[in-house]
């Protein structure tokens, strides 16, 4: 066992607090041309409930790859990621898109909102997928664009909001149907540093009063302080965990 | 699911006003394949419905045995005399069945007219021929009457010019109207001066007959095929015509039918790469419905009724172009038997169901592959850019 892998296991046998996500020899590649890569290599990794975590390391690292893994946008090559207990890898693809409705959040870059929709409609998006009525759907998606600070912006289309209130947009879209996991892919990479604080503000607040767990990529020193735990990847392979 | 799939597609068709262009060529293309095949339909629905609405039930044609045209029927003065003994027979009013070369009114080109030479028993017989400009011939002159159909037509129809037949100047009188049938096609005149221009004294192309009752048509084809004095048979006008008809409106329509093919292949294609182009320009979007957990159904159907409602516009396009186009529109080809007959173009309800089945179709076929691929594609793939 390496010496990162002992690290999580010490730190895993003090934490009491419930194992959410398991990655176990995680190995992904893909082919381009004739040539079989390795984005991900035996790749190890628990992470509990209420975790900030922090993905960071250069391009190329497998950082996305494993987001896009533990979200369930992507199968694994080998090994097995286990989120709530439930191996991702055994899921069809309609049983594994309701999973990501139900569990997941997820905060892209360039917020990926729907253009010929006002806030309220991006938000009230993932909820179209639940049994709520219009009705509750509607007063769901108000409070989750409460909770983010866009109570006066709610029928504005995204072209007419800031990237920060953008972003925030979509914040409360991952927010809307409560996941237990948000995986944020590089949610400050568009914007200035004061609102890419903000964002990171929010997202902490989100993780310490909501008990979200997070898993964030990110390029930005800065934006990883706000984490509580910091892993560096490399190559495909975890190189340090901070905590 | 349904709700899904109705937010993706309200999503898909908000999106519309980015892409008009390429949707246009979606529209038009199928409109085209619309409007011609309803343009045919209606072409020979119009020319079938001139033919059937001369039918009537107790009308028939006593021709020679063997024959199923008027143009090469003979009936001998003879034989008249015998089948006029018959019992069954209201009216019988032997005919001559020519034709007359009169140039069209567009073109100047030389068309073959049905000419009639009739007695006063042709008007008994048909009750829907009507004099509506000018007046009724005088027997034994070289006056000749002309149906509205001809007389929009062809040149030279009008009353007062002359018609110049075999050396015989016949001059028009009078203009008819028979209830919109094909009768108003044809050029009446005299019947014993149609059997002396024409050289067919001694007797009749063809003995139209009105029966007492309908019923005993079949008792009589009978007879008059085992009287050894004749070589006739009677054949009633919703047969003959419905004859006629088939021959002439079945060609046109599986005309229609093979000329909308070949132009629907086209259109499949155009609606193809439109949806191509609209599935690839949205292929974020979708991909990000896919994260959210929206499922590949949802998208599929989501596009395929987008294509679907760009077919059925280019229907209901191709169908305005036709009603406003041709509907009522006259015109005349040839029936069956040598012959001009007038028709006017016919759109009917039914057509229109077709044109929007074709449409709809194609909308089905272009759709669904683009579709499948903006499902299949994997989600980390279009959350990069495709």
């Amino acid at each position: 066992m390496s010496q990162l892998d002992d690290q999580v296991s010490i730190r895993d046998t003090l934490n009491l607090k419930k194992v959410l996500i398991e990655c176990q020899n995680l190995t992904h590649t893909y082919k381009r041309g004739g040539e079989t890569l390795t984005v991900l290599s035996d790749l190890n990794l628990t992470i509990r409930q209420g975790d900030f975590v922090a993905l960071m390391g250069p391009s190329g690292s497998g950082k996305t790859t494993l987001l896009n893994l533990l979200g369930g946008l992507d199968r694994v090559s080998s090994g097995v990621v286990r989120i709530q207990g439930v191996a991702l890898d055994q899921l069809s693809e309609s049983t594994l898109a309701d999973w990501r409705a139900q569990t997941v959040g997820f905060i892209f870059q360039f917020y990926n909102l729907l253009p010929m929709l006002s806030a309220l409609g991006n938000v009230e998006l993932p909820l179209l997928l639940t049994k709520l009525n219009s009705k509750e759907r509607r007063h769901r998606a108000q409070t989750a664009l409460t909770i983010v600070g866009l109570t006066d912006r709610t029928k504005h289309k995204p072209s007419e909001l800031s990237g920060g209130q953008q972003q925030r947009v979509a914040i409360a879209r991952a927010l809307v149907a409560d996941p237990e996991l948000l995986v944020c892919d590089e949610p400050t990479g568009d914007l200035d540093r004061d609102t890419a604080d903000e964002i990171l503000a929010l997202l902490k607040m989100l993780n310490q009063q909501y008990g979200k767990t997070i898993v964030m990529v990110t390029h930005d020193p800065k934006a990883a302080e706000y984490a509580s735990t910091l892993l560096h990847m490399d190559k495909g392979v975890l190189l340090s965990l901070r905590t | 699911m349904f709700q899904q799939m109705t937010t993706v597609t309200i999503m898909n068709l908000a999106h519309l006003g980015s892409r008009v262009g390429t949707c246009l060529v979606v529209v038009v293309g199928i409109g085209g394949v619309v409007a011609v095949l309803l343009g045919l339909l209606a072409m020979s629905n119009g020319f079938r419905t001139a033919l059937m609405e001369t039918a009537k039930p107790d009308r028939g044609l006593i021709l020679r045995n063997g024959s199923n045209q008027e143009m090469v029927g003979w009936v001998s003065n003879e034989e008249f005399g015998v089948i006029s003994a018959y019992a069954g027979f209201a009216i019988l009013s032997p005919e001559i069945y020519v034709t007359i070369n009169v140039p069209k009114l567009a073109s100047g080109l030389a068309a073959d007219v049905v000419g009639r030479g009739v007695s006063d028993s042709a008007f008994d017989l048909r009750k829907e021929v009507v004099i509506v400009e000018g007046r009724k011939f005088r027997p034994g002159t070289g006056e000749i009457i002309v149906g509205s159909g001809a007389v929009g037509q062809y040149r030279g129809l009008a009353l007062g010019d002359v018609v110049m037949v075999r050396n015989a100047a016949l001059v028009v009188v009078g203009h008819f109207t028979a209830g919109g049938t094909s009768v108003e096609s044809e050029i009446w005149m005299d019947l014993a001066v149609s059997q002396d221009i024409f050289r067919r004294t001694g007797g009749s192309s063809v003995v139209r007959v009105k029966l007492l009752d309908a019923t005993t048509a079949d008792a009589i084809d009978a007879q008059l095929r085992s009287d050894p004095r004749l070589t006739a048979t009677l054949v009633m006008e919703e047969v003959f015509f419905a004859g006629m008809a088939q021959a002439r409106a079945g060609l046109i329509e599986t005309f229609a039918y093979l000329i909308a093919s070949i132009m629907a292949l086209g259109s499949v294609v155009a609606a193809l790469n439109t949806m191509y182009t609209a599935v690839g320009k949205r292929s974020l979007e979708i991909a990000t419905l896919r994260a959210l957990g929206f499922r590949p159904m949802c998208i599929v159907m989501s596009v395929v009724i987008e294509a679907m409602l760009l077919a059925l516009a280019g229907a209901l396009l191709g169908a305005g172009i036709v009603y406003v186009a041709f509907d009522g529109l006259t015109a005349a080809t040839l029936n069956g038997s040598g012959s001009q007959t007038v028709f006017a173009f016919k759109l009917s309800f039914e057509m229109l169901v077709t044109g929007c089945v074709w449409a709809l179709l194609l909308g089905l076929v272009g759709g669904s592959l683009p579709a499948l691929r903006a499902a299949r594609l994997p989600i980390t793939q279009a959350l990069r850019g495709g």
